[in-house]
């Protein structure tokens, strides 16, 4: 079980309100501005941080990314783990108490204050996953490879990994050490938390043609920028 | 009418402590409650939409709209049904199967609860059986559905074919969003409209719902 401090996962109030559709150069009205400075005091009130990693063989990781036989034909992530210097199964939830706090702010139509401190968890969330990178990244690289190596997170649910990839990928980790359970559906309780495989290596083993079917259909293809190396 | 005017721009200010006393002075002054409705709140929110649409306002400020929207519908709902004004329609809005993902679909229900529609909100992880049982029992005009995940998308199609199956295709209209569906998928699979966000999945409602009136 790893700790994660939550000044660490804290958004950047431009990344919040970007998030929230604010347009680049604008700014925000006094009112959306009291909103962001409430929903934090909230974040910090009510995150219970805690993150769970392992490190998994190639062996044991192609047998867990089979899950139950349901990812697409063709996968991205098929044609990297095996070129993988490392691979750490990995788990982050932000609690449960900041999932329930959004669900009572909607209960009470408090919408503006909950649409906020949701994209503030879930900014949170993925800032999480990205200090496991870096981790994974400095393990990489302080042992066996150059500045060009590159640790991503992949998850299931993405990129034509089957969500019912999760039940596997928890068989191994053991996630409800840290309070995630799954449901029938492969979804994880509590809502605000991501899991997925650190995939530390060169940095040229991230990068993939973009061709797959379900790249056709994706409005969010940060795939591109996350298969530059970081010193790019 | 002054009033009327004073509700759409404290709406538009998404001054929920200030809407509720004008709406009940109007309703004092005798103005109708379909015309409070229709000239002062929806006025108010069509107006909210129109900035969303264009970026002069972000979504906190659409969402505090939406919000002295309900708190001057909460006056106004007793008068409306006792008057037996009827909604825009229903619709039947849910995350897809396998989506635990809802803020988005939130927030296009409560878009189109303050653009006049009644709105029966499945919550998240819905089968394509529930989608089209719900709006066959509820009458609803149109089912709209939301993903996030590339792995659940299927569920749309699902939803889609279910409703050609049972010949209910021209009745129940079909209208999906969410970060990996695209206008496109949505021609694949045979949906009647997508919406790339709120405003535009609202748009989208008010146009199916009219065609099937």
């Amino acid at each position: 079980m790893i700790g994660v401090p939550i000044a660490r996962l804290q958004p950047q109030p431009a990344a919040v309100y970007a998030a929230l559709g604010l347009k680049s150069g604008s700014l925000p009205s006094a009112r959306a501005a009291a909103l962001l400075e409430r929903a934090l005091e909230l974040f910090q009130a009510g995150s219970e941080p805690l993150g769970a990693c392992e490190p998994v063989s190639t062996e044991e990781f192609s047998e867990i990314y089979s899950g139950r036989g349901l990812n697409a034909a063709a996968t991205p992530l098929a044609g990297i783990f095996p070129r993988a210097d490392r691979l750490y199964l990995f788990a982050f939830t932000l609690g449960k108490e900041i999932s329930e706090e959004i669900k009572r702010l909607f209960a009470a139509e408090d919408f503006a204050l909950g649409s906020v401190l949701d994209a503030v968890a879930s900014l949170a969330a993925d800032n999480a996953g990205r200090i496991a990178e870096e981790w994974a990244e400095g393990r990489a690289a302080g042992q066996e490879n150059d500045a060009g190596s590159r640790a991503l997170l992949y998850s299931p649910g993405y990129c034509g990994w089957h969500i019912s990839g999760q039940e596997k990928l928890f068989a191994r980790l053991r996630p409800h050490r840290i309070g995630i359970r799954l449901n029938a559906s492969y979804l994880m309780n509590p809502l605000k938390s991501i899991s997925g495989v650190l995939v530390a290596g060169p940095a040229a083993i991230h990068r993939f043609s973009d061709s797959y079917p379900f790249c056709i259909h994706c409005k969010s293809p940060t795939c591109r920028e996350r298969g530059m190396a970081r010193s790019a | 009418m002054e009033i009327l005017k004073q509700i759409a721009q404290c709406l538009e200010a998404g001054d929920d402590a200030g809407v509720t006393p004008l709406v009940r002075q109007a309703l004092e002054d005798g103005i109708i409650a379909k015309t409070v409705l229709d000239e002062g709140l929806i006025a108010g929110m069509n107006t909210v939409g129109e900035k969303f649409r264009v970026h002069e306002i972000f979504l906190p400020d659409v969402l505090l709209a939406a919000k002295a929207m309900y708190a001057g519908m909460d006056v106004l709902k007793p008068l409306l049904i006792s008057a037996g004004v009827s909604s825009r329609g229903r619709v039947v809005i849910g995350s897809v199967q396998g989506d635990l993902h809802d803020i988005g679909k939130n927030l296009v229900g409560i878009m189109l609860k303050g653009a006049g529609f009644e709105v029966i909100d499945l919550g998240n992880d819905v089968a394509a059986s529930t989608f089209v049982a719900t709006a066959k029992k509820h009458d609803a005009r149109v089912i709209g559905m939301s993903a996030l995940l590339t792995t659940t998308m299927p569920v749309m199609k699902e939803v889609v074919d279910l409703l050609k199956k049972e010949n209910l295709g021209g009745r129940i209209k079909t209208i999906i969003g969410g970060a990996p569906v695209s206008q496109n998928y949505a021609g694949e699979i045979g949906a009647d409209a997508y919406g790339y966000d709120c405003a535009q999945a609202v748009a989208g409602v008010k146009k199916l719902a009219a065609a099937v009136q």
